[in-house]
């Protein structure tokens, strides 16, 4: 019997390699990773004209609020953005990287990106990571077919949806959503309605939190408030601002305004756009 | 005469089956239960469906009951441990009763002793599997109230359990405010049990709503709800993204 120890080169499909690795360390205890749901409530919706989506501004670390106001409507092309619930370094990276890939493709295609290639182009990636990339996403868009919505598991299944929700919040703002929705709402009905499931989730669900943040796309335009709604804003800051103590001996009060200082330019709409 | 001889498995930290006289796990359960207060009482609704695991084993298991004239109780999770509970209370106002002095248990008072029962048993690990809704009204005052199955206890002026924490609530909260006319009350119930039919896996479409008020107690007849299923996305959903779904 000849002994062929060939290095067969890669064909494509799954490699099982690392199976009896694996097994061997989960009866070392080393627990898999599971579904992380994390702090959020992500949502969105298809109205009549397009799609809306909507994000709280929270952002946890286990039980602390890391950042009070941050952003979870990421851009992925001009008619097409992105809310990301899960780990927030998942969510960034990869609607990062597909967004440059998208424009690479638009240089090369001379055309509009579509939502199923954004879409395609995640779940290729999140499913060879096997769930490892714990990323939730609500990927929604106007193109050349049309309103899109759909979401996007950290395994890599999808769904295309009328209206969706993702995040530790989810059931709150899915239960506004079906004794709520309709279809063919309006641009009003449909923001009003994306708040009130976003604000179910705020106050209903303690891994979310802050403002309301809303991006309304149609076709050839698209919108983005940023804190549309900030229903948890500061209160009790005393009203008769800082006083020094009594005692302090006041030696020379020179103001010097900043603007003489620093020049301010404003650029013009660069910051997100082509 | 014969006895049971328990069974004896020594001590529960060396020797693995002496807790096989614990609950360790739910097997027959009922989801959630919704329950508000309403201008002239109480109202409360659950479904009829009893889940063995993942199959619907049941689909008439009424978990609403009254208990004595003034209360309501409604339970979510173990079946059988429901049962228990419903013999227990039976035999506490049995005993009220034949006191025969004009008194009886009011919903505060049943609240109170179910608090006990299921703390208790929480306490010698050995717990009833279920989240009780207590509803009632006594000389004018309407009173509502859960338990957990660690003893958990609160009153409020709506209530939900499981599934119903979830999806019911946030509605709830929103909507729900002092004075609901009868009919502005189911139709609040009638919102929160139709979410929770479209989202709770074990949910069924055969409903009751049982009514508490000075007067005495109405459970109604099991009806279903209409559910709409007809959004134009849902027709044809994957069109603009072929080979997804």
């Amino acid at each position: 019997m000849s002994q062929s120890s060939v290095d067969l080169p890669p064909k494509g499909g799954f490699s099982f390699d690392l199976c009896k690795r694996n097994d061997m360390l989960t009866q070392k205890g080393l627990k898999a990773p599971s579904f992380l749901k994390t702090g959020t409530t992500i949502v969105g919706l298809i109205f009549q004209d397009g799609v809306i989506l909507g994000a709280d501004t929270r952002a946890t670390e286990g039980p602390i609020v890391a950042d009070k106001n941050c952003e979870k409507i990421h851009y992925m092309a001009p008619n097409i953005y992105c809310c990301g619930a899960g780990t927030a370094a998942d969510t960034e990276a990869v609607t990062d990287m597909v967004s440059s890939q998208l424009r690479l493709h638009r240089y090369q295609t001379g055309r509009d990106s579509r939502v199923i290639t954004a879409l395609t182009l995640l779940k290729k990636h999140l499913f060879s990571y096997q769930g490892h990339v714990s990323a939730a996403l609500v990927l929604g868009g106007v193109d050349i077919s049309g309103p899109h919505l759909h979401t996007i598991y950290p395994h890599g299944s999808t769904d295309t949806l009328p209206f969706a929700t993702m995040g530790s919040g989810s059931l709150a703002a899915m239960s506004v959503f079906e004794a709520k929705y309709k279809e063919g709402l309006t641009r009003d009905e449909g923001i009003k309605l994306v708040a009130e499931a976003i604000c179910s989730g705020i106050f209903n669900d303690l891994g979310s939190g802050s403002n309301v943040d809303i991006c309304v796309i149609t076709k050839g335009h698209k919108e983005y408030l940023r804190n549309y709604m900030e229903p948890n804003p500061r209160t009790y800051v005393s009203s008769k601002g800082y006083t020094f103590t009594k005692k302090t001996e006041v030696l020379l009060t020179k103001i010097t305004p900043l603007s003489e200082r620093v020049k301010v330019v404003e650029v013009a709409g660069e910051a997100m756009e082509e | 005469m014969t006895f049971t001889i328990p069974i004896d498995n020594g001590d529960a930290v060396k020797n693995a089956e002496a807790d096989s006289q614990r609950t360790l796990y739910p097997y027959v359960t009922g989801t959630s239960i919704v329950a508000i207060k309403y201008k002239d009482g109480v109202l409360m609704a659950s479904d009829m469906g009893g889940s063995y695991g993942s199959t619907l084993r049941y689909k008439n298991i009424e978990r609403i009951k009254a208990i004595g004239k003034h209360s309501l109780l409604g339970a979510s999770g173990e079946i059988s441990d429901f049962q228990e509970i419903l013999r227990y209370l039976d035999e506490l106002i049995l005993n009220d009763n034949m006191w025969d002095d004009g008194n009886s248990l009011g919903p505060k008072e049943v609240h109170n002793y179910l608090t006990r029962v299921m703390y208790n048993r929480r306490n010698k690990f050995n717990p009833l599997w279920n989240t009780l809704v207590l509803g009632g009204v006594k000389k004018g005052k309407s009173y509502l109230g859960m338990v957990s199955m660690i003893g958990v206890s609160f009153e409020d002026n709506h209530v939900a359990t499981g599934f119903g924490n979830h999806l019911a609530r946030p509605i709830l909260r929103d909507e729900w405010h002092a004075d609901l006319s009868f009919e502005d009350g189911v139709k609040l119930l009638e919102k929160c049990m139709r979410v929770l039919l479209y989202r709770d896996r074990s949910a069924i479409n055969k409903f009751q709503i049982a009514k508490i008020t000075e007067e005495g107690v109405t459970i109604s007849q099991p009806y279903s709800l209409t559910t709409f299923w007809e959004f134009q996305a849902f027709h044809n959903p994957t069109a603009g993204a072929q080979g997804s779904w």
